[in-house]
């Protein structure tokens, strides 16, 4: 749905919750935080009913029930509100500047969502208010190999440059099905299908990349060969971008994410990354995941999948609630994203439903949105639960996340509250004010300009100012383009 | 594919629970019982207070008696509830199930005809009574939907300004004719907005249009609206005094006639305040009873909806807000603003493949301050009385049709599950589509390696 902004000169009032947070970036960074009173779901370790948690320089220094305050502590009273590790997103579209899909080509590989993305989209305060803290955010699905993707802390009010995990494995996006073969979509007047048309095409197109690129890495090796044994007269290679990332697929130092529906095309691409000896890191949507369950274990693949959406297009027509406890009763690693920015706000209800469809247990449900993508994203050893060492990522919760009157009351990243809903409440009068008078300022100069034009009786024409553009909210237009179809 | 009632599709877990209890259904090859009795549960009327250990005896499709003491008839099929609860199913009034099976497949998508004015176009006309919808929506507790012709899905925008009439129908039954609570219920209209930027889905992008422009266009089609209207007022004048010969019929402005006559409300779909204030304008000049959809920011006009007397069929809370300045949580604490305001309100899905969320959109409400019980009546009465169907639906009540759900707990919550479905008195499976796609493919044996 859309969101405009109202006018541009109240532009920085949507900043605010930026200026509320950025504040008091002092005086918690580097101190201890002690969070008590809480009930801890730890993911790895059970429950702790009346526990504490004690942060220093933003990771997690001690978990139990019987922590002190240290000297200096900020105390967190917890209020037996429920603490849960911060909410991972699998597959996001947020904070992106400019359209999700660069579709002009069936291999967008040189594409780097890592360049564009943009940390003052609305979207990240959205969803970190929703308890997430960390998402892959992924090119679009139009293109058999679409581009790189990136995996971002929601370090809201920090600059682009600090938004990325750091450590973080770079992924790719590869694209399955109706979306790569275009079977929703009309190409604009005077502009020619593209191909591929079918499955088949969307095959031989990866498998054609991937050709080029085991023989682009073939001439760097015999370069760096050649010239390791003391060839002065070497002509390096042409350095080509839309390769090099697929090199790296190949020598398994890029993750591949493949969104996909259907069980075919599942199987075909784990047949493909067989025969160029990587792994598929994880199928994205996968939403006939739970018919070759087996298939995907057995090929070392997670699953990364919808709660519950169906029947939005054909592919999807097979797609059940399901999906999700079967895959993980089967040994896939699964995990439930968004693919949406206003999902990602609930993802916790979301894990919820696989008890309902399936029978889960609560911990394993919670796992969908920790612990699981922090797996399939290569970074569990830094978050996904409550344990001593990881990074102080936690979502606060009023009640037990898993139902669905659960409202965030805080969100921390690295022993940081970047969200906190008292604080945004509070903020709101001021805000309005703000707004107000800008408002009443805005138009009492349109009103002074026009009395003017008056008293000047002038009839003929001003110069026209160049109409100024609102500020549109490009990553929303992404997700309205985006791979999320 | 599974249908009400047929003894084939009736749910796995209800065939053993009925065994286990050794009771003596008919279930299979039998006409459809008449007369069950809803046993020692918690019951939710939603006209009073809740009955602990209550009875609620269903005749011919209609609830007969419900209360603490009542006697079990003797013809009676006895559902033992103990320890569940009883709800009125829940009613979502805007989808578009039966219109739309696969959205993006425009072969199975009647949501969308051509033309911008088609008030003679009726919802129920292309309901599809075996859709795939129908039993996975029930299986959630939705027991009563209102199909709406021309909103929602991929293109909303560009999907004409009157858009045909919604029609109420349940959730099981052989034809549309068995199903049907009532054909035509409501005008719908998508309110023109002053839409300066626009998604333009062939060239993926935003396009911008000068403000003037998107006026005019505005101006272009409320006029049209206004002209549409007064012709109907005319035919209607000129139908009254009669001059048969000459009279040539028109579908358009016959279908027409009862809105200007106020017998038909108006849906009209809106979402910025500003829109709304000027649909609530135009049908306050042309005397039109309105319900407004989607009603996104509802919050900034509530007083004026209260004045007018204006009911709200909210689009999901699940939504960002409608402007960046905006609360971050306004759609969920708006449901809470407008009670709070004594504007009605009844939550709905706009979708198909969504309408089993209704009770999410509710639940997540709560958590944001709407009260648990007003929660409950906006998506199992508020609905009905909005759209004139409360003496059918709504509550559990002597003489409405029973359309009842039994449930193991709050019904808004995400974990609970529908135990035992009532559709018009039936005992109606709970089975569907996705339960036997799961039932499928979890019996499959591990494939050698």
């Amino acid at each position: 749905m859309k969101r405009a902004l109202l006018l541009a000169t109240v532009a920085f009032a949507a900043l605010a919750p930026f200026s509320v947070c950025a504040q008091d970036s002092n005086t918690q960074k580097d101190n201890a935080i002690l969070i008590k009173n809480a009930t801890i779901l730890t993911i790895t370790h059970g429950n702790i009913e009346h526990g504490s948690i004690l942060i220093r320089d933003g990771k997690i220094a001690a978990v139990g029930t019987d922590l002190k305050v240290p000297d200096g502590a900020t105390v967190i009273d917890a209020n037996g509100q429920y603490v849960m590790p911060g909410i991972i997103d699998c597959h996001s579209h947020i904070a992106i500047d400019g359209g999700v899909n660069e579709g002009s080509v069936s291999v967008s590989s040189m594409a780097n969502i890592a360049d564009v993305l943009d940390p003052e989209d609305m979207s990240i305060y959205d969803d970190l208010a929703g308890g997430v803290t960390a998402a892959n955010i992924l090119h679009g699905s139009a293109n058999a190999i679409g581009g790189q993707t990136v995996v971002i802390k929601l370090r809201w009010g920090k600059p682009a440059s600090q938004l990325p995990f750091e450590g973080a494995l770079p992924g790719i996006k590869f694209a399955l099905g109706e979306n790569p073969k275009r079977s929703n979509f009309s190409p604009p007047p005077g502009v020619e299908p593209r191909y591929p048309a079918t499955r088949l095409g969307v095959e031989e197109t990866i498998r054609e990349a991937l050709i080029e690129a085991r023989q682009y890495k073939k001439e760097w090796d015999d370069y760096n060969q050649k010239k390791a044994a003391g060839n002065q007269n070497l002509i390096p290679p042409r350095r080509d971008e839309k390769l090099e990332p697929l090199v790296e697929v190949l020598e398994g130092k890029r993750y591949v994410h493949s969104h996909c529906y259907r069980a075919d095309e599942i199987l075909m691409l784990i047949r493909v990354a067989n025969e160029f000896g990587f792994k598929i890191r994880t199928f994205q949507h996968v939403l006939e995941g739970y018919k070759i369950a087996d298939e995907i274990a057995a090929s070392g693949a997670g699953g990364s999948t919808f709660s519950d959406w169906w029947g939005y297009k054909m592919e999807a027509y097979d797609a059940i609630p399901y999906n999700a406890a079967l895959m993980t009763d089967r040994g896939v690693i699964v995990s439930i994203n968004s693919d949406d920015a206003e999902e990602a706000r609930h993802l916790n209800q979301e894990a919820a439903k696989s008890m309902k469809y399936g029978g889960l247990s609560a911990n394993d449900a919670l796992k969908l949105v920790t612990l699981n993508p922090a797996i399939q994203l290569g970074i569990d050893n830094r978050v996904g639960s409550i344990d001593v060492g990881k990074d102080a990522d936690l979502a606060i919760f009023n009640h037990d996340p898993l139902s669905v009157y659960a409202v965030v009351q805080k969100t921390l990243i690295d022993g940081r509250v970047y969200f906190d809903r008292q604080r945004d409440i509070d903020a709101r009068p001021a805000l309005e004010k703000e707004k107000q008078d800008l408002l009443a300022k805005e138009k009492k100069a349109a009103e002074e300009k026009k009395a003017e034009g008056k008293t000047e009786g002038k009839p003929e024409k001003k110069p026209v100012a160049k109409k100024k553009q609102p500020p549109t909210s490009p990553s929303n237009a992404g997700n309205v383009a985006g791979g999320g179809l | 594919m599974s249908r009400a009632i047929s003894a084939k599709s009736l749910s796995f877990q209800l065939i053993s629970f009925c065994l286990a209890l050794s009771l003596a259904f008919p279930l299979w090859s039998q006409p459809a019982a008449n007369v069950y009795a809803i046993k020692g549960a918690k019951v939710y009327t939603l006209a009073g207070p809740a009955i602990e250990n209550g009875t609620v005896v269903l005749r011919d499709g209609k609830i007969a008696a419900v209360g603490a003491n009542i006697a079990v008839p003797e013809d009676a099929q006895v559902i033992d509830a103990a320890g569940l609860e009883v709800y009125p199913g829940m009613f979502d009034p805007i989808t578009q199930i039966g219109l739309n099976e696969v959205g993006a497949v425009s072969a199975t998508v009647d949501t969308r005809e051509l033309g911008a004015f088609n008030p003679e176009l009726v919802a129920s006309t292309a309901v599809n009574p075996a859709t795939a919808h129908i039993p996975v929506t029930r299986a959630s507790g939705i027991t009563e939907v209102l199909a709406v012709p021309g909103i929602g899905g991929f293109d909303s925008e560009g999907g004409g300004v009157i858009t045909g009439q919604a029609s109420a129908f349940n959730l099981a039954g052989w034809t549309m004719d068995e199903m049907q609570i009532k054909r035509s219920v409501a005008m719908v209209v998508n309110w023109p907005s002053i839409q300066a930027r626009s998604f333009d889905f062939s060239t993926f992008s935003f396009k911008e249009k000068p403000y003037t422009e998107a006026k005019k266009e505005y101006d272009k089609s409320v006029n049209e609206l206004s002209d549409w209207l007064e012709r109907a007022r005319h035919y209607a004048q000129a139908k009254e005094k009669g001059s048969p010969d000459l009279f040539v019929r028109d579908l358009k402005l016959e279908a027409l006639v009862p809105v200007v006559e106020g017998k038909l409300p108006v849906l009209v779909v809106a979402d910025d305040a500003r829109d709304i204030r000027n649909a609530v304008d135009f049908c306050t000049k042309q005397n039109l009873k309105m319900i407004l959809g989607s009603g996104a920011e509802s919050w900034k006009v509530k007083d004026l909806l209260k004045e007018k007397k204006i009911p709200v069929i909210l689009g999901p809370t699940e939504r960002l807000p409608e402007r960046e300045d905006a609360p971050y949580d306004k759609p969920m604490t708006q449901p809470a603003e407008l009670n709070a305001a004594g504007v009605p309100f009844a939550f709905s899905s706009f979708g198909t493949s969504f309408s089993r969320r209704l009770p999410q959109y509710a639940g997540t409400a709560v958590g944001y301050g709407l009260p648990h019980d007003e929660a409950l009546k906006a998506v199992m009465l508020n609905a009905a009385q909005i759209l004139g169907l409360a003496d059918q639906v709504g509550t559990l009540e002597p003489g409405k049709l029973a359309n009842i759900i039994v449930t193991t707990g709050d019904p808004l919550e995400i974990q609970t599950q529908v135990r035992y479905l009532f559709i018009k008195g039936q005992l109606t499976s709970t089975d569907n589509r996705h339960r036997d796609l799961y039932e499928e493919y979890r019996k499959r044996p591990v494939p050698p390696r």
